[in-house]
């Protein structure tokens, strides 16, 4: 079959709404997209357990803590499922994590930031699993299939995470004064970078419009990041907090908030390397690795010794 | 010898088994998000879970046992070191991966045997706490021994170092499983578990899994002992600072 027949096939596919599996036909572009895209996704998976690790041991109670602890290893098993859903299009993980490594795959920056207080993995939760929910929603309808379906599993415990992190700040909210002092100064350095979570405005983003017309992606990053305000906003007031946004107003003909500029140039400095902890976030993972070295090493060297015991013992029998 | 007076005899036991699994899960919860591959990552983290999930149960009843004001987190976070009943080997470091699978094997072995026994206590609380835990424990045991065979048996380097973590942790499987005071009157009131009667059982489990790893059993008789009377090492005081850290610097209030 020619190329540009396979091409019309596939977009057939795509105008009515069939998945794409992964032994189909798919341009090439689409798969390098979809690669780039999931790969960076699973890192962020990764690379977001460290920030929330930072608090297991210091979590005030014991429910708490084991919550958190359950809440990240959540996180680890959405790598999982993303990198498997990647190695689907033929890279393999451990491509992906040496990429990841060498710094030369990007993760969400919003894990460049700290988490300086308890309060912090209350916000962490409300907001960024808050931000994420946004993204995945829309992505468990993406046309790729492996990606569709891992972004269904997924959905499901992120929900129950940005619950958990909005009932962390309802207790703070309701607290003693230092308690709503945290949570409010939390909300405070969380508010902007979880609205660039959605990256760059529709005008800048450079893999956006393919990625609608291949229906990867379904709705834009600003119309997303207006959903993620609109439910957000009331959540905060519900609790007493306030938006850090002197120009968050509800726009009635709009029927949504309008609210203030964000600033790109923060932005695009923690992207290049320059966020609070892009650079112990890449060592902590780079230190892990390493460490483990000798530990993957003597598993496959003593899953060899196995296999050929095995071999000798199946030959004599 | 620090105090049995702190609490009454069943509140001692019942801190020891709570302590145990609090400070060992604290220690292998410092490994989420920095495991060597990330399914062990999440295999650490489940044990974590578990031990925590264990430890809240023993804790609620040695609260329910103190009773006042007393919780699960006044327990775990306001006592200090010279309260705590753990055995020093659950607060040794992490160390590399070879420390903390030894130090899981060795308390894998001793918890099995002991919860086991533990089911058929004629207090009914512990036993049912016991029954509710062994399949969790089996499974540790299950993947404690799995990596130890594995890394004794892998490569040279893994070996060397699987060589050194029992060579350094060996001399805290003593106080496991020598019977002291409360040990004995728990036993002779039918509560507590025979240590001298699980030795054995531990001992055969341990060789056992050495031999197929290819390790050597130390040699060295000499057990460091202390930890469930309350004397422990210099490590439990900094696991406490981060442990207790939220309760000291904010007391009293609702998390
Ligand atoms: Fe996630
Ligand atoms: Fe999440």
């Amino acid at each position: 079959m020619s190329e540009s027949s396979m091409l019309e096939i596939f977009e057939e596919k795509i105008k009515r709404e069939i998945k794409i599996e992964p032994r189909e036909w798919m341009p090439d572009a689409y798969r390098k997209t979809l690669v780039r895209q999931i790969s960076q996704h699973a890192h962020s998976e990764i690379v977001g357990m460290l920030p929330e690790a930072n608090w297991i041991k210091r979590a005030p109670t014991m429910r708490r803590k084991v919550a958190l602890l359950a809440k990240v290893q959540d996180e680890a098993g959405h790598g999982l499922y993303l990198y498997s859903a990647a190695e689907t299009l033929g890279t393999s993980r451990k491509t992906m994590i040496d990429d990841l490594l060498s710094g030369k795959a990007k993760y969400s920056s919003i894990f460049n930031y700290p988490t300086i207080t308890w309060a912090d993995i209350g916000a962490v939760g409300w907001l960024v699993d808050g931000a994420a929910i946004m993204n995945q929603v829309m992505l468990c309808r993406t046309s790729y299939g492996p990606y569709a379906r891992a972004m269904v599993r997924i959905c499901k415990e992120e929900s129950f995470h940005q619950r958990q992190g909005y009932e962390i700040m309802l207790t703070l909210a309701q607290g003693s004064q230092e308690q709503k002092a945290m949570a409010q100064d939390a909300l405070n350095r969380w508010w902007w970078p979880s609205l660039m979570m959605f990256g760059p405005s529709d005008k800048e983003s450079k893999h956006s419009a393919q990625s609608m017309a291949w229906k990867i992606k379904r709705k834009s990053n600003d119309e997303l990041r207006q959903n993620f305000v609109d439910a957000t906003v009331p959540q905060a007031r519900l609790i007493g907090l306030s938006i850090p946004d002197p120009d968050l107003k509800w726009n009635e003909e709009r029927g949504a908030y309008d609210f203030g500029d964000i600033d790109w140039e923060e932005f695009w400095n923690v992207v290049k390397g320059n966020g609070p902890c892009n650079k112990q976030r890449l060592d902590d993972r780079n230190k892990a690795h390493e460490e483990g070295h000798w530990v993957r090493e003597a598993a496959l060297a003593f899953a060899e010794k196995q296999a050929k015991r095995k071999a000798k013992k199946d030959k004599v029998a | 010898m620090l105090s049995y007076t702190t609490y009454d005899p069943l509140t001692e036991y019942v801190l020891r088994c709570a302590d145990n699994n609090l400070i060992l899960g604290h220690r292998i919860s410092e490994w989420c998000g920095h495991g060597p591959v990330l399914e062990q990552d999440i295999a650490l983290t489940n044990m974590a879970l578990d031990l925590l999930g264990q430890s809240r149960m023993y804790l609620k009843y040695a609260a329910e046992l103190i009773g006042h004001n007393e919780t699960e987190d006044s327990l775990a976070f306001l006592r200090d070191a010279m309260q705590f009943r753990n055995s020093l080997l659950v607060e040794q470091p992490n160390g590399d991966f070879a420390h903390t699978i030894i130090r899981s094997l060795i308390f894998d072995s001793f918890h099995y045997f002991f919860t086991e026994q533990l089911m058929q206590s004629n207090d009914k609380r512990l036993a049912d706490i016991a029954t509710k835990s062994l399949k969790e424990i089996t499974y540790h045991r299950k993947f404690s021994s799995e990596w130890t065979i594995r890394l004794g048996d892998g490569t040279e380097e893994s070996n060397k170092r699987m060589q050194t973590a029992i060579d350094d942790l060996w001399r805290y499987k003593g106080e496991l499983l020598s019977p002291d005071e409360l040990d004995m009157e728990m036993l002779e009131k039918g509560i507590g578990v025979d240590l001298n009667k699980i030795e054995p059982l531990v001992d055969n489990h341990l060789s056992d899994m050495l031999n197929r790893a290819t390790l050597q059993i130390p040699q060295a008789e000499f057990m460091q002992k202390g930890g469930k009377q309350g004397l422990h090492s210099e490590h439990l005081g900094y696991i406490l600072a981060e442990l207790q850290f939220m309760q000291r610097a904010y007391p009293g209030l609702n998390w």
